[in-house]
């Protein structure tokens, strides 16, 4: 028998009996729709998050105190107070790190902000006006403070729009004071409404001299990281390289286990990111997944039922001269085009969902989230459903195969 | 050489707990062009000698040789071939497949067979034809009379045009006219177009439009006598 009339005798066969084809696939429709709604928003929210890291440009290279994080014993950040300003003044030095472009320290941390009677809960950055550039954060109104603001450890301040509004309202900030730790500063800067960037939140932030904030605000002498930029992109790892030389130099440290700083590219950070994501949403398929298998049994179990129902006409297509493997690939087929079917429907009601889930995060959560179809997830999902086909269907069409034609012609 | 040859052929079916022994050991031969009516009681073997020399069936020990060869030589797959391309089976329950139409149902053996599919709907057209259906080709089969229906499974029978033709019982859910209009045309099948035609059955009557009868009872072979001049009904009533 040719493989089209095969697939027309196998169709016939589903359409005799098309509202219990039709529950049969639904096991599969809803094991292949959670898988593609699992990757579809695993890989929006893997966008997500990449999305932030890049916010901060990928040449970016983040050196934080402490020791670098093995496991959870770790957690807990030690020697935390070891990059300072003699760090910051060695990794300037171009004998040192060569293909440095910038850098810039940071300092941060919550406090509360006061305007006559209002106050608010603000971050507190304490940077340079580098900052601008590595965060690509430009002000709307006034300006940033100088390199000379910086030296004279200032108090003037760059303020967000959420802060603006929650002291000021609508009437005019710039050139106002604001009240941080009893000191008065002065507003030079308002940044444009931003949201989320490299998860920091600027529109709920202050930013002022790094200076000024360790000496009058936090009360410190050291940086909670210093941040460069390399040259370009290929001299990231030379960048790296040095700066851990010059850092183990200043520290008088011989071994990288008793390293008390580390040394973070943008890249790492994105990959170390989406191996969580891919982890978790690997986990949340495979469970998708087990449904899978049970819509298999539900095709095997049906299948089963098909056969012993339609014995008699097994038999007769045996008697007018149907083969072993015709028989074999007959009923093969009916449960890999039920299996078939529910995935390719199962792949549209996954992604549907998944499409109207990112409509629902963009315009009433106001994420940056963008619908993604999982191509990989979609060939994989109907290469899954019809393998279950094959494996679930084998049993019941050897079971129909072997029937004896005179057995099964006899069947009542 | 005969179509057909059996020797001491016996069945005993076996379903692992009683053996019942049906055939005990019956020879004969049949030749090319025959219309032999096998003849007997219910239980007497006559519907399992069918089914072994359908190839439907194994037999238990004896021998019967096919064409000249020995049945048990063919592999599964040219005992399928053989069923398809030089057997046609007409049963007493027609076994039509429902929801299919006449031209469906008399193309069915067609699907497995090596012919190419563009001459399909004109074998298919010309058996049903020959079986005087022509006006029901795209009825469905279940709005078919009796006879008509046997007449779609004779039809069936026919399409790859078989060197035997068994049929079992296949007046027996028909009135006696359906049944009458049935075996004139196997009567025609092979007077005309030369058919081996072996018909199971178990009256005297019908069995006396075949040339030969071979009567059977208890597992053996009771007679076996050639019909000096064989009934026809020629669009007449058959009597029961």
């Amino acid at each position: 028998m040719t493989f089209k009339h095969s697939i027309q005798t196998a169709y016939k066969g589903l359409e005799a009996n098309r509202s219990r084809s039709l529950l049969t696939i639904l096991g599969i429709v809803i094991g292949v729709a959670a898988i593609i709604l699992v990757m579809s928003l695993g890989e929006g929210a893997q966008n997500l998050i990449l999305g932030q890291i890049q916010g901060m440009g990928s040449k970016t290279i983040i050196v934080v105190p402490g020791r670098e994080p093995k496991g959870p014993a770790d957690a807990a950040q030690v020697l935390s107070d070891s990059l300072k300003e003699r760090d910051l003044d060695a990794l300037k030095r171009k004998e040192n790190v060569p293909t440095l472009k910038t850098i810039m320290p940071l300092v941060f941390g919550g406090d509360s902000s006061s305007h006559e009677n209002e106050t608010y809960r603000l971050t507190i950055f304490g940077a340079t006006p580098l900052i601008e550039t590595i965060f690509d954060l430009p002000v709307e109104q006034g300006s940033y403070f100088t390199e000379e603001d910086v030296r004279g450890r200032t108090s003037v301040v760059v303020i967000g729009t959420k802060v603006k509004k929650e002291l000021f309202g609508d009437s005019e900030a710039l050139g106002e004071k604001i009240k941080i730790k009893g000191r008065s500063f002065r507003i030079v800067g308002i940044l444009p409404e931003k949201g989320q960037v490299s998860f920091f939140n600027f529109d709920e932030a202050a930013i002022v001299p790094y200076t000024t904030a360790q000496d009058y605000i936090f009360g410190i002498k050291y940086f909670h990281r210093i941040i460069v930029e390399s040259e370009d992109e290929g001299t990231i790892a030379r960048t790296v390289d040095d700066i851990t030389a010059t850092i183990r130099e200043t520290h008088d440290i011989t071994i990288a286990d008793k390293d008390d700083f580390f040394v973070e590219t943008q890249a790492d950070l994105a990959s170390r990111l989406s191996t969580i994501t891919s982890i978790l949403t690997a986990f949340l398929a495979a469970v998708a997944a087990i449904s899978l298998v049970v819509g298999g049994i539900g095709i095997m179990n049906i299948m089963l039922v098909s056969v012993t129902e339609r014995t008699k006409e097994i038999g007769l297509r045996k008697a007018l001269g149907a083969t072993y493997s015709d028989i074999l690939t007959q009923f093969l087929l009916e449960a890999v085009m039920l299996t078939g079917i529910g995935g390719i429907v199962g792949i549209l009601t996954g992604a549907s969902l998944a499409f109207i889930i990112s409509l629902v995060l963009t315009n009433v959560l106001a994420l940056s989230w963008s619908f993604s179809f999982p191509v990989s997830a979609a060939i994989l999902g109907l290469g899954v459903s019809g393998l279950i086909g094959l494996v679930f269907g084998i049993y019941p069409a050897r079971t129909a195969a072997k029937k004896s034609p005179i057995e099964a012609l006899r069947h009542e | 050489m005969p179509l057909i040859e059996v020797k001491e052929l016996t069945k005993v079916y076996d379903d692992g707990v009683v053996k019942t022994p049906v055939l005990h050991g019956v020879s004969f031969s049949i030749e090319k062009g025959e219309f032999v009516a096998i003849m007997g009681p219910s239980g007497s073997g006559k519907s399992t000698l069918l089914h072994l020399l359908g190839f439907l069936d194994d037999y238990t020990d004896g021998s019967y040789n096919f064409s000249g060869q020995d049945a048990k030589s063919y592999t599964g797959d040219e005992v399928a071939h053989i069923r398809n391309k030089k057997l046609g089976f007409i049963f007493q329950s027609f076994n039509l497949l429902s929801h299919a139409t006449v031209l469906e149902n008399v193309r069915l053996p067609l699907l497995y067979s090596n012919i190419p599919e563009s001459e399909w709907d004109t074998l298919a057209l010309k058996a049903i034809d020959s079986v005087g259906l022509s006006h029901r080709t795209s009825f469905d089969s279940a709005q078919l009379s009796g006879g008509e229906r046997q007449r779609v499974a004779i039809a069936r029978a026919l399409v790859c045009s078989p060197e035997v033709i068994f049929a079992d019982e296949p007046t027996g859910n028909l009135d006696s006219k359906s049944g009458g209009a049935v075996i004139e045309i196997l009567q025609k099948l092979n007077e005309e177009l030369g058919h081996t035609i072996i018909l199971i059955t178990h009256e005297t009557y019908t069995a006396e439009h075949a040339k030969r009868i071979i009567r059977i009872k208890d597992g053996l072979i009771e007679s076996d006598t050639q019909v000096s001049s064989p009934h026809h009904t020629n669009g007449g009533i058959l009597i029961k």
